[in-house]
């Protein structure tokens, strides 16, 4: 074995590019391990953890581009890196038109090019994501911010200027949007409609406008604010923001908001602000205290699937109660099944596994078993810090797994996007005797991977196969978010699913219900 | 504004980033401009005013203002030692930013040896080399002088100028007469047949165009520039069209007054020589923007120009300093028996084009110039429409007529360059890095960004 490696000065591609030519190396016979990054500190450090630091990646500096390969001969390493060369030209090559308007390098040409240009998606890395939003608003045009890592201090100024600037300011770290019937980042294709959303989290986000569309009531809006934008020193600025312009917007008749409990004095000032207008407002915040919402006027919602029942209800004109009915009704049939399909099980068979895509899904899915389960779940992103597992890798008792938190996202794609990490995550779980239940969200949308049911299917399948040599079955429940519009279909996907013999929910909620119920 | 007045309005979006987005923009119907995006360069931070409260944008639009105005006429011709400012005797003039024996290429040495036994300081051209060593000689950069240079740029005392005036301004820039192709001073050559030529240029040539250029007038070279980039020539490296709309306006002149023979001698000189325009495309642009220079807060580079050792660039607003890096290497096409092991880094003031719109810039309007330099017609308009992204705006009467007609980028601003990566284009000769040899091809190179992230830290310090 020997290690390879190239640098070339002052050569800048984006990360998603630079993942793809090395998935394109990794691909090649003979080669072990391969890395194309920027020299950054961060990915030097990813280059040492795969043995593929040379003291002349070392020497690298932020805007080199490096590539490294660790393969069976000085032949097949040289193979590789003019492989690299060729992959990152075609990743370079500008389209082909008319030659008159090539791509512009620059938001100030790209304005010039697209007459009347009112939003400007952001997706660069962090470190640069703050320069360029600046730019965008003093630009005048709104933002949609989908990098991560972009400091506190940016965010809240970047949101005060926008709220100067009458702007959106959407993110940092912002998933998802739709807005004016545009999907933005990963975003599901839904119905227009009478809700207004505004949401600090993007699954959240997807979760309510899919579970909307699906029982035919649309959106007007769909704000995504990023995650941090309730906490004190933010304040809450862009949820404000975007509820005042949703109260102010005549198609909007219904408001929806979506978040984790934000600090008490911010939810106190988003609560207020609800009084500003005469619009029946449904408000989940996961894990918050209702009765203040209802203090505000507000329906409260428990869990997303909730919110989108109360909102659908609200928008239709129907009680709230009678929808809570409906839910309570369906959530028995759950308890009815669950008895069938505890039967399944052995007795060394008794945890949960979750290995979730989406952040609060898995946020939710631990409030809803804290409160069904007697022994704690533990998870990489815990509701309760006490709860935060030793190693994200290692599941001990039952756990819900982030697979889209750091540990798992640096250095390759987040996991909606990318299977490969989930996957093997499957079938080592399948192979613990203790596993009772393999857990997974599957989200659709456009950004995501083009077939997760698919790609899921593929490691169940695998992983039965095992376990039926082993005489013994586990259960795989999932939920699929998303809609019928969607590039991959909800129903197709769905339908998948259960052709494997995955227990298949409409909702992440009522999915974790099943599983509290079986191993109550 | 405010967002709720985005509801309702058709999404128009940039998409800076992952690309995936845009397709899926696409794909939803909207309409979406994605931004091939690069980081800024080292050490970018937003400067929009000085110290004083000058408003940077409106510092940049004067200038901007001032080289647009601009009227190069050419006046008249003369021998630098009587016209040039401050032209001493024993000085050699050269390319680019300052520069001493000892770090001087090759091809710039054999100019120098070329000239010195040319001005008759030295018999031989080893007794050259020694005088040029010996500190005897004072060199100084033809910038210094409001004088430009193709390639090496080696003037001395004795040479014949032309004589250019900005009109407007009533600021004066000169050049040397061009020598042509092949073995020539500017690219490093001597020789006798070197200094032959010279000597002819100095005793015929000159004499000859001086008496056209009484009997002609002014010639209004902004107006041959202006027409020759409908014709194809970006005023850099194709001079074609410029050339022989000079030889139309001078021809009458030089036959009126000169004996047949010299006049046959001097417009068959002329016409041979597709470059001969060239000294004063670079006079004419050279007269254009000085005028911005000394404007306070201005970021716009009035100076790009390499000595074929280091790369140099002035700003507007700090118009004595220098901002110098390794000159690059020019990737290229390269002329029969040589390759790029022979060249020798970038050199000449002939980047003044570039600096003031033309050359590079222009590209778009001589998309043959891409027969001489490599690449393909596209990239001819793919590089004029990059540059408009690091420029301040463009050209009132240098237009390209296959982009509608649009004004060459023009004022390239340190701050865009810094902030977009966007590095500015120069086409090129290459000289062969001997002494003594001359071109060995040509090509498209970069100016390199240390020269813009010095100028650009130099201006934070000075407005901050």
């Amino acid at each position: 074995m020997i290690t390879k490696t190239i640098i070339k000065s002052g050569e800048y591609y984006d990360s998603v590019t630079l993942l793809e030519v090395a998935q394109g190396l990794l691909e090649l016979d003979g080669i072990q391990d391969a890395a194309v990054v920027m020299g950054t500190p961060a990915n030097k450090g990813i280059l040492k953890d795969a043995d593929l630091l040379t003291p002349d990646a070392q020497a690298a500096s932020a805007d080199d581009l490096v590539i490294a390969v660790r393969a069976e001969d000085e032949e097949i390493a040289a193979v590789a890196i003019a492989k690299a060369d060729e992959l990152l030209t075609a990743s370079r090559t500008p389209k082909q038109e008319s030659g008159m308007a090539p791509q512009p390098k620059t938001m100030a040409a790209a304005v010039q090019q697209l007459d009347g240009a009112n939003i400007v998606l952001i997706s660069v890395a962090g470190r640069y994501a703050g320069g360029v939003a600046r730019e965008a608003l003093q630009r005048g045009l709104h933002v949609f911010l989908f990098s991560d890592n972009v400091s506190l201090e940016d965010e809240i100024a970047l949101k005060k200027l926008g709220r100067e600037k009458g702007l959106l300011v959407m993110g940092p770290d912002a998933g998802t949007a739709i807005i004016n019937g545009v999907a933005l980042g990963f975003a599901d294709d839904v119905i227009h409609g009478p809700v207004g959303v505004v949401a600090a989290s993007g699954t959240g986000l997807q979760s309510v406008t899919s579970g909307l569309s699906r029982m035919g009531v649309g959106i007007t809006q769909a704000i995504g604010t990023g995650g941090r934008d309730l906490k004190v020193a933010v304040g809450g600025i862009m949820m404000l923001e975007g509820l005042k312009a949703l109260q102010a917007d005549p198609d909007t008749k219904v408001l929806l908001l979506v978040s984790k409990p934000p600090a008490p004095e911010v939810a106190a000032k988003v609560l207020e602000q609800l009084k500003a207008s005469d619009k029946p407002a449904v408000v989940c915040f996961l894990g918050g205290d209702p009765e203040m919402i209802k203090a505000a006027g507000g329906v409260p919602a428990v869990t997303l699937e909730e919110a989108a029942y109360l909102a659908a209800a609200v928008a239709k004109g129907e009680s709230p109660d009678a929808a809570l009915r409906q839910l309570a009704a369906r959530d028995a049939d759950l308890q009815q099944q669950a008895e069938s399909l505890r039967g399944k099980l052995n007795d060394t068979q008794k945890y949960f596994r979750g290995l979730f895509t989406g952040g609060t899904f898995c946020y939710e899915t631990q409030l809803i078993l804290r409160d069904m389960l007697s022994s704690p779940v533990q998870s990489n992103a815990p509701v309760d810090k006490k709860l935060r597992m030793a190693d994200s890798n290692v599941s001990e008792g039952h756990v819900a797994v982030d697979l889209g938190e750091d540990e798992f996202t640096v250095g390759r794609l987040h996991p909606m996007i990318d299977p490969t990490l989930r996957n093997r995550r499957i079938l080592h779980e399948a192979k613990d005797p203790e596993t009772a239940i393999i857990f997974l969200d599957v989200v659709l949308g456009y950004g995501v991977h083009p077939d997760p049911a698919g790609a899921a299917v593929e490691a169940i399948k695998e992983a039965q196969a095992m376990l039926e040599q082993e005489g013994r079955e586990v259960l795989f429940i999932a939920s699929v978010c998303g809609t019928e519009g969607d590039p991959q279909d909800v129903l197709a996907q769905e339908a998948k699913l259960e052709e494997a013999g995955v227990i298949v929910l409409p909702s992440n909620a009522a999915a974790t219900k099943l599983a509290g119920y079986i191993l109550k | 504004m405010a967002i709720q007045d985005l509801f309702g309005q058709p999404l128009k979006a940039v998409n800076i980033g992952l690309e995936d987005f845009a397709k899926s923009l696409e794909s939803q119907g909207a309409e979406v401009v994605h931004v091939d995006w690069r980081p800024p360069l080292e050490g970018y931070v937003e400067l929009t005013h000085t110290k004083d409260g000058i408003d940077i944008d409106e510092a940049n639009a004067e200038a901007l203002q001032r080289i647009r105005k601009g009227r190069p006429l050419l006046v008249g011709m003369g021998i630098a030692k009587d016209v040039v400012p401050g032209m001493e005797d024993r000085m050699l003039l050269h390319a680019g930013p300052p520069i001493e024996w000892e770090r001087m290429c090759g091809p710039m040495r054999g100019a120098v040896m070329g000239a010195i036994v040319y001005e008759g300081w030295a018999e031989t051209y080893e007794e050259a080399e020694k005088m040029a060593a010996s500190g005897e000689i004072k060199f100084d950069p033809c910038h210094h002088h409001h004088l430009v240079g193709p390639m090496a740029g080696v003037t001395s005392p004795s040479m014949p100028v032309f004589i250019v005036k900005n009109e407007t301004f009533g600021n004066l820039s000169y050049a040397t007469q061009n020598e042509g192709l092949g073995r020539v001073l500017r690219y490093g050559a001597y020789g006798d047949d070197v200094l032959e030529r010279l000597r002819w240029m100095e005793k015929e040539l000159y004499p000859a165009l001086k008496r056209a250029l009484e009997v002609t007038g002014p010639i209004d070279l902004r107006s041959i520039l202006a027409q020759a980039l409908h014709m194809g020539d970006e005023g850099h490296n194709r001079n074609r069209a410029a050339t022989s709309l000079l030889l139309r306006q001078i021809s009458p002149a030089v036959i009126e007054t000169s004996p047949k023979e010299v006049a046959i001698a001097v417009l068959k000189f002329i016409d041979s020589n597709d470059h001969f325009f060239l000294n004063l495309s670079m006079a004419a642009l050279k007269a254009m923007v000085e005028p911005a220079e000394g404007i306070a807060g201005s970021t716009v580079i009035t100076v790009m120009a390499r000595n074929g050792t280091d790369f140099g660039i002035r700003v507007a607003s700090m118009p004595d300093r220098w901002f110098t890096a390794p000159a690059p290497i020019v990737k290229g096409l390269w002329l029969p028996g040589y390759s790029e092991e022979d060249a020798n880094p970038d050199i000449g003031d002939s980047s003044i084009t570039e600096t003031v719109g033309c050359g590079g810039f222009a590209m778009a309007a001589a998309p043959a110039i891409v027969r001489f330099v490599g690449g393909s017609a596209s990239l001819a308009l793919s590089v004029t429409q990059e540059m408009y992204q690091i420029t301040v705006g463009e050209h009132e009467f240098f237009t390209v007529p296959v982009l509608n007609f649009r004004g060459t980028p023009l004022g390239i601003d340190v701050r865009k360059v810094m902030a977009s990566g966007i590095l500015p284009f120069i086409n090129t000769g290459v000289a062969h890095k001997k002494p003594g040899i001359g071109m060995v091809g040509a090509g498209l190179v970069r100016a390199p960004k240390k020269c813009f992230e010095d100028a650009f830290a130099a201006l934070v310090e000075a407005f901050s």
